[in-house]
C-alpha cells in the first residue's frame, strides 16, 4: 500500500456528493472550453471519483464489492451527464456558428471573365445540327474558289451579271479566275464531284459580296446551302425540308410560302418567305398601319431554292435520268436578324463584345 | 416594270371591280416577284374639279411678275355667287399665263389635299383671297411640267364632253394602280403590258387580246438598205415615217402612262417609241432618216472606232461592242444606246423606225463594259420576242401618223429573220416526278397551250415548241417549271426525304466546336471582322520581308482600295475590333476569331472546264493549284484586366499568361500536347513570345505584344495575342488512346526546390524530372517561382509538387525517395539545378 495516498471515503454520501459536484459543474459550462475544465476536474485521473476508483483495492473483503458496485454507477452517471452535456453545448454552438456564418449570397461571383460565342456561328452550328440530326452532311469547301466551281458549273454562263465586278470580287489578276465565293454553292459542286450518291449535305459558311455596307448588307456574310441528290427526288421533298428547317427555327406556328422564282442553277426555281411575325400579313394593304419588318408585304424572303438544274448535275458527271436533287439556301445573318430581332448588320461585324454577348453565346 | 392597271385592262378583260393589290397576288403566286403595288393618285383628295375661265385680269405687281385675277365656273355644286356671274363662280390669283377664256382647266378648291401634302385653303395673296388654285401637272403628281397650268381637252377619250365641275381624274389618269414589278432574268417577256398582261389572263382564266398582231414576214429589201454582218444581229425591221408634223405634242394619255411606268415625256417621236416598247417588250429607236447615210450595217466595232451617244458621252469603243453604222461610222451601240449624230430632233419630219433582234450575250458585255444600263438593253439582255418585232414597229409608225399625220412608207426592209426556235420532246409523266405531285398528261399539256406553246402528244411522250416570246423555255425542266408556276406551288404537298444513315460530323469539325467551346467557356469573346488587310498593317506589325505572311493575295476590285488584300493573319482586324470596343468604353477585353486567312498560290490561272460533262482528274487537280493557301487560324488578344477589381479583392491584369493559356485551352480540347519554346517572332515583345508546339511542328505563336505594335495600333500597353493554326492543331492531335487502369493504391506526395539559372526554362527543368523519376512518378506541377534572399543571384527557385504511386502496391518510404533522389539527380545533371533545403 503506497504511503502519502490520502485515505478515501467510499460511502454512500460522500461518492454521492462528488456525483453532485460534477454533475452541477457540467450543467454550470455553458462553452466547449468550460465544459472541458469540468471534465477535467470531475473525470481526470486526479479528479476525486479517479482517486476513489484507486482507493478500492485498499478495501478489505465484501465492502470491496460493495464500494465497486456504487464506485462505478457514479462513474457511469458522471460520464453519462458529460455526454449529454457536450452534445446540448455542440449543437448550440453549431447552430450560432451557422447564424454568424451567414453570407449574402447576391454578391457578384464569377469563376471567370464571361466569354461568347458570336452568334451567329452559334446560330449557324444549330442550323447544321437540325440536318445532322436528319442524317445529313456538314460539308466545307475553300473561300477564294475556281470561277468554274463558282459560277460555269452552276449554270452561270460567263456573261451572267453576278459575275460582274460590281456584284463579285476576284482574285487579281482578272483572267486568274479565282472568285471570292459568292455563295456557298461551290461546296455543293464539290460534294458532287467528290462525294458518293446519294448526297445529303449542308454547307455553311462565309461568302463574299461587292455589295454596299450598311444596316442591312454586309459585304462579307454566312450562309448555309443544302443540297439533296438521290432517286426520285422531286420539288415536295425540298418543300418538306424547308418546312422542317422552319419550324425548327422558328417554332411549329410558322408559315412558309414557296414563290416561283429564277435562278440559273435550279428549275423550277422558287424564294421561300416566312409569313411576317410582326405584323403577321395585317399591314398589308393597309397604310395606317404599315409594318417597317416586312414592307408592309406581308412575307418577308428567306432564301433561294429549287430543282437542282439538271445541267448543273451534268456538270458534276450525274446521271440525270437517274438522279434528281434539290438545293436551298439562306443568310445565316438574316435568319438571326428574323429569330432574334437583330436590327443593324453592321453590329454582326464590328465585333462590340456586347453584341457578341447578347445572347450569352446561345442560339436561342 | 411598272405596270399601270388601267393600261393592262387594254388587253386582259380585268374585273372592274379588281384592285392592283388583288391582281398582285395572283402574279405573285405565278413567280412575278411585284414588289409594291402603287396607289398613283392617292394621295390627292377633297375637291378637285373641273373649271372654265370665264375672265380673268392681268396684274403687273412690284416684284416684276404679272399676275392674273381669275374668274372661273367650278359647277354649281362649287360654285360661289358672284355680281358678274348669275350661276357664280370662283375666284383665283394665278401666276401663269399659258390659258385663254373659255379654255377649260384643273381647279383645287379650300378643302382638297395635292401631292406632298400641299393642302389648298382660301388665303389672301396679291391683294386678294383666292378661293382656290388652278393646277399644274406637278401639283397633281401627273407629270413634271410645271411651265403652265394644265389645260384639258373639251372632251374624253370617249368623247363625252367635259363640263365645270366634273371630277378630272379620268382623263387626267391621275388616279392609277402601278404594279411595281421586279422583273427575273428568264421571263423577259414580262418586261411588257403585253406579257404580264397574258399572265394576268392565263392565271385568272380571263380573255386576252395580244397587241403583236403581225409575224415578222421574211425578209425584204424595199425600203431603207440594211446589212447584216454579225450573227448577233440576226434581224432589223426598219420602216421610215415621212411628213408628220414635228410640233405635235404628246397626248395626255401616252405622256401620263409613260410618267406612270416610270419614265419621263420627251418629244412624241421619242415617247412613241418608249410607249410601244413598254407595250410589246420590243425595243425601238427612232432615227432622223434625213440625217442618215448610206446603208445602215449592223457589225461590230473595229478598234478605235468612237462613238458620241445620245447623252452626249463620246464612247471608245470596244471590238466586240456591236454597232449601227452608216457611211458616217457608228451611229449607235447596237441594243443600248442610239449616237446623237441621228437622233430625232425637234424639226424632224421623217422617222426611220429600228425594231431589231439583238443577241443577249453581247448586249449584256457591251452595257457591262460601258455602264449604260438602259430601258432597251435591260430588255435585251432577258430576250426579246423576236416575231415582236415587225409588228412593233408598225404599231409606233401608225401612233405616229395618228397623232402626228404623215405617212408610213409602203417600202420597208426587213432583215435577217427570226431565228427558229427548237422543239422539245419529254416524258408526259416528268413534271409528275419533279414536282412530286401528281398532274395528268392532259393538264400538262393544257397549261403548256395557255401558256402559248404548241404540244403534240405522242404516247407517253409530249413534243413541245415554245411561243416565240418565251425564251426561257429550253429544257424539259423548263417546261416542269412552267407547269409547276401554273399550278401553283401551295398545290405540292410537303414531304421529308429520308436521308441515309449519316456519319454526323467530321473529326476536324467537332474538334473546332471543341476549341470554340473551350475558348469560350475559358472566358473569350468571339468576334467577326471582315478578312481583308493591308501591306501597311504587315509594316506595322514588324513582319518582315521575307515572312509568308507577306505572300499577300490581292483582289482586283477591293471593297476598299485602303485594304487591297485578303487577310494572311488575323490579329489586325482584332487589333481593330480593340480599338471599336475600347472607343465604347469596352476596357476589358478577351477577344478572339477564327478563320481563313490567304496565302498566295501559283498564280496561274484557274482553268474553265466544259461544263458538257465531268471536268477531268487534271483539269480539277489544276483548279485548286490555282487557289490561294487558306488554312483556318485562330487568333485572340488581350487588353485591360482579366479580372477587374472587385469586392474580393484587387484585379488581376489580361496579359501575356492568359494569351499562352489560350493556347493550352485550345490544345488541351483536343487532347493535344503543347510545348511553348521562347522565340522572337513579329509583332511579339522579344523577351515574351512562345511558339506554339505540337508533335514538333510549330503551330502558332502566344505572348505579349511588342511595345512598338502596341503604339502602332493603338492598342492598351500590355496588350497580349496569340495566333495558331486551328487546321494543323486538329491535324497533330492525337486519335483514339487507351484508358490506362486507375490504381487504389495511396499516393506518396513530395516536393522539391531546385535553384537554376534564369537561362533554364521551367518546362526544361520539368522534364529533367519527369525523366528522371520515372515511370513511378504519377504527376508533376510547379507551384513556386521564388528569387530573393538564399537563391544567388541570375538564379531562381523553382518548386514542384511530386506524386508517386505504383499500380500494384504501395510504395515503401524507400522507393519514393530513390525516385524522389532520381529525379532531382536528373535535374542536376542536365541543368546544374541544385536541391534547395526548405
Amino acid at each position: 500500500m503506497p504511503g502519502g495516498e490520502p485515505q478515501a471515503d467510499l460511502s454512500q454520501e460522500s461518492i454521492e456528493a462528488l456525483v453532485g459536484q460534477a454533475l452541477a459543474a457540467f450543467a454550470e459550462a455553458q462553452t466547449s472550453a468550460e465544459l472541458k475544465e469540468a471534465r477535467l476536474a470531475h473525470t481526470s485521473d486526479r479528479s476525486p471519483l479517479a482517486l476513489a476508483n484507486r482507493a478500492i483495492g485498499t478495501i478489505p473483503g465484501p465492502e470491496r464489492k460493495e464500494a465497486g458496485q456504487r464506485l462505478g454507477a457514479a462513474r457511469a452517471q458522471v460520464n453519462a451527464a458529460l455526454a449529454a452535456r457536450e452534445d446540448e453545448i455542440g449543437a448550440a454552438e453549431l447552430a450560432g456558428r451557422l447564424v454568424a456564418e451567414r453570407v449574402d449570397v447576391s454578391l457578384p461571383v464569377e469563376l471567370g471573365p464571361q466569354g461568347a460565342a458570336h452568334p451567329i456561328t452559334a446560330l449557324m452550328d444549330l442550323m447544321g445540327d437540325v440536318f445532322v440530326a436528319m442524317g445529313w452532311e456538314i460539308a466545307e469547301g475553300p473561300e477564294a474558289e475556281g470561277e468554274w466551281l463558282s459560277f460555269d458549273a452552276l449554270n452561270i454562263g460567263p456573261d451572267h451579271p453576278a459575275r460582274g465586278t460590281s456584284d463579285s470580287l476576284y482574285v487579281a489578276p482578272l483572267g486568274s479566275n479565282v472568285a471570292m465565293r459568292p455563295h456557298t454553292s461551290p461546296v455543293q459542286i464539290r460534294s458532287m464531284l467528290d462525294r458518293e450518291l446519294p448526297i445529303y449535305v449542308v454547307c455553311p459558311g462565309k461568302v463574299y459580296r461587292a455589295d454596299e455596307f450598311d444596316a442591312t448588307h454586309v459585304p462579307v456574310f454566312h450562309q448555309i446551302e443544302g443540297l439533296c441528290v438521290d432517286k426520285g427526288i422531286s420539288l415536295a421533298h425540298l418543300k418538306g425540308t424547308l418546312d422542317h428547317l422552319a419550324k425548327s427555327m422558328f417554332g411549329e406556328g410558322i408559315e412558309t410560302r414557296m414563290r416561283p422564282h429564277y435562278f440559273p442553277f435550279t428549275e423550277p426555281s422558287a424564294e421561300v418567305d416566312l409569313k411576317c411575325f410582326v405584323c403577321r400579313g395585317e399591314s398589308v394593304g393597309n397604310p395606317d398601319a404599315p409594318c417597317r419588318t416586312c414592307k408592309s408585304q406581308g412575307w418577308i424572303e428567306w432564301g433561294g431554292c429549287g430543282v437542282v438544274n439538271p445541267r448543273v448535275l451534268a456538270a458534276c458527271g450525274i446521271d440525270t435520268e437517274v438522279y434528281s436533287g434539290f438545293a436551298f439556301g439562306m443568310g445565316i445573318e438574316r435568319t438571326l436578324m428574323f429569330r432574334n430581332n437583330a436590327a443593324d448588320m453592321r453590329d454582326m461585324v464590328e465585333g462590340d463584345v456586347r453584341f457578341s454577348r447578347s445572347l450569352k453565346g446561345m442560339a436561342r | 416594270m411598272r405596270a399601270p392597271l388601267g393600261w393592262l385592262r387594254d388587253y386582259v378583260e380585268l374585273p372592274q371591280e379588281m384592285t392592283g393589290r388583288e391582281l398582285s397576288e395572283v402574279l405573285i403566286r405565278a413567280g412575278l416577284e411585284v414588289e409594291n403595288v402603287d396607289q398613283a393618285g392617292s394621295e390627292l383628295s377633297g375637291p378637285i374639279v373641273v373649271g372654265r375661265i370665264l375672265a380673268f385680269v392681268n396684274e403687273p405687281q412690284s416684284n416684276g411678275k404679272t399676275i392674273r385675277w381669275v374668274q372661273v365656273d367650278v359647277g354649281p355644286a362649287h360654285n360661289q355667287p358672284h355680281p358678274d356671274y348669275p350661276d357664280g363662280c370662283r375666284s383665283v390669283v394665278c401666276g401663269a399665263h399659258n390659258f385663254a377664256v373659255g379654255d377649260l382647266v384643273v381647279v383645287s378648291l379650300p378643302g382638297a389635299m395635292l401631292t406632298g401634302g400641299f393642302a389648298i385653303s382660301a388665303r389672301k395673296t396679291y391683294g386678294h383671297l383666292s378661293d382656290g388654285m388652278i393646277c399644274a401637272e406637278d401639283e397633281l403628281g401627273i407629270g413634271n411640267d410645271h411651265s403652265g397650268i394644265i389645260i384639258l381637252p373639251p372632251t374624253t377619250d370617249d368623247g363625252v364632253e367635259l363640263k365645270p365641275g366634273d371630277d378630272p381624274a379620268g382623263v387626267l389618269l391621275m388616279r392609277d394602280d402601278v404594279l411595281d414589278i421586279d422583273v427575273s432574268p428568264d421571263i423577259g417577256y414580262c418586261l411588257s403590258i403585253r406579257g404580264l398582261a397574258r399572265e394576268a389572263a392565263q392565271n385568272l382564266g380571263l380573255a386576252y387580246t395580244d397587241v403583236v398582231t403581225k409575224a415578222t414576214p421574211a425578209a425584204k429589201a424595199d425600203g431603207y438598205p440594211v446589212r447584216l454582218d454579225d450573227p448577233a444581229c440576226p434581224l432589223f425591221v426598219a420602216v421610215r415615217v415621212t411628213g408628220f408634223d414635228p410640233s405635235a405634242p404628246t397626248p395626255r394619255w401616252m405622256a401620263r402612262r409613260l410618267v406612270l411606268s416610270g419614265m419621263r415625256s420627251i418629244s412624241l417621236p421619242v415617247d412613241i417609241t418608249n410607249y410601244v416598247m413598254l407595250e410589246t417588250g420590243q425595243p425601238l429607236h427612232a432615227y432622223d432618216a434625213a440625217s442618215l447615210s448610206g446603208t445602215i450595217v449592223v457589225r461590230k466595232a473595229h478598234a478605235g472606232e468612237t462613238l458620241v451617244t445620245l447623252d452626249g458621252q463620246t464612247r471608245r469603243l470596244d471590238v466586240d461592242d456591236l454597232l449601227i453604222t452608216d457611211d458616217s461610222g457608228p451611229i449607235g451601240l447596237a441594243g443600248v444606246m442610239g449616237g446623237e449624230s441621228t437622233e430625232m430632233r425637234s424639226t424632224s419630219t421623217d422617222v426611220l423606225i429600228e425594231a431589231a433582234s439583238f443577241e443577249s450575250g453581247s448586249i449584256s458585255r457591251t452595257l457591262r463594259r460601258h455602264n449604260l444600263p438602259s430601258e432597251a438593253s435591260k430588255r435585251f439582255h432577258r430576250g426579246v420576242d423576236p416575231q415582236a418585232a415587225y409588228s412593233a414597229a408598225h404599231r409606233a409608225a401608225e401612233l405616229l401618223v395618228q397623232l402626228a399625220g404623215g405617212q408610213v412608207l409602203a417600202e420597208e426592209t426587213i432583215a435577217g429573220a427570226a431565228p427558229s426556235i427548237p422543239s422539245q420532246v419529254f416524258a408526259a409523266e416528268l413534271p409528275s416526278q419533279i414536282l412530286g405531285t401528281e398532274v395528268s398528261a392532259d393538264r400538262v399539256v393544257e397549261i403548256l397551250r395557255a401558256s402559248g406553246c404548241q404540244v403534240e402528244v405522242d404516247a407517253a411522250q409530249v413534243r413541245v415548241t415554245p411561243p416565240s416570246w418565251r425564251l426561257d423555255l429550253r429544257d424539259p425542266y423548263d417546261y416542269v417549271e412552267e407547269v409547276g408556276r401554273k399550278l401553283g406551288f401551295d398545290t405540292i404537298t410537303a414531304v421529308v426525304p429520308s436521308a441515309p444513315v449519316g456519319r454526323g460530323l467530321t473529326r476536324a469539325q467537332r474538334a473546332r466546336r471543341a476549341i470554340n467551346s473551350a475558348v469560350v467557356a475559358a472566358g473569350f469573346v468571339e468576334v467577326l471582322t471582315f478578312p481583308f488587310g493591308s501591306a501597311e498593317d504587315l509594316d506595322r506589325l514588324g513582319i518582315p520581308a521575307e515572312d509568308r505572311r507577306r505572300h499577300l493575295v490581292r483582289l482586283a476590285n477591293p471593297l476598299a482600295e485602303t485594304q487591297p488584300y485578303l487577310r494572311t493573319t488575323i490579329l489586325p482586324g482584332l487589333f481593330a475590333a480593340v480599338a471599336r470596343n475600347t472607343s465604347r468604353g469596352n476596357d476589358d477585353l478577351a477577344l478572339f476569331e477564327t478563320g481563313s486567312v490567304f496565302f498566295a498560290g501559283s498564280g496561274d490561272p484557274a482553268p474553265i472546264p466544259s461544263v458538257e460533262h465531268r471536268p477531268s482528274a487534271d483539269e480539277l487537280a489544276a483548279i485548286e493549284r490555282a487557289l490561294p493557301e487558306q488554312p483556318r487560324l485562330l487568333g485572340a488578344v488581350l487588353c485591360g484586366n482579366w479580372r477587374r477589381a472587385g469586392w474580393q479583392g484587387q484585379p488581376i491584369p489580361a496579359g501575356w499568361q492568359q494569351a499562352l493559356a489560350l493556347a493550352e485551352v485550345a490544345a488541351a480540347a483536343l487532347g493535344a500536347e503543347l510545348t511553348r519554346r521562347p522565340v522572337e517572332y513579329a509583332p511579339w515583345h522579344p523577351g515574351r513570345c512562345a511558339e506554339l508546339v505540337v508533335a514538333e511542328s510549330v503551330i502558332g505563336h502566344a505572348g505579349e505584344l511588342h511595345p512598338e505594335v502596341i503604339k502602332a495600333f493603338g492598342l492598351p500597353e500590355r496588350a497580349a495575342a496569340v495566333e495558331f493554326d486551328l487546321d494543323a492543331l486538329i491535324e497533330l492531335s492525337p486519335r483514339g488512346g487507351d484508358i490506362a487502369p486507375v490504381s487504389a493504391h495511396p499516393v506518396a506526395k513530395e516536393d522539391v526546390a531546385l535553384v537554376v539559372p534564369d537561362s533554364v526554362a521551367a518546362a526544361d527543368v520539368e522534364a529533367a524530372l519527369v525523366a528522371g523519376a520515372g515511370e513511378l512518378l504519377e504527376s508533376i506541377s510547379l507551384f513556386d517561382v521564388f528569387t530573393g534572399s538564399q537563391v544567388p543571384a541570375g538564379h531562381r527557385s523553382l518548386a514542384f509538387a511530386l506524386r508517386f504511386r505504383a499500380s500494384d502496391r504501395t510504395l515503401t518510404d524507400a522507393e519514393t525517395a530513390a525516385a524522389r533522389a532520381a529525379a532531382v539527380a536528373c535535374a542536376e545533371q542536365r541543368h546544374g539545378a541544385v536541391l534547395r533545403s526548405f
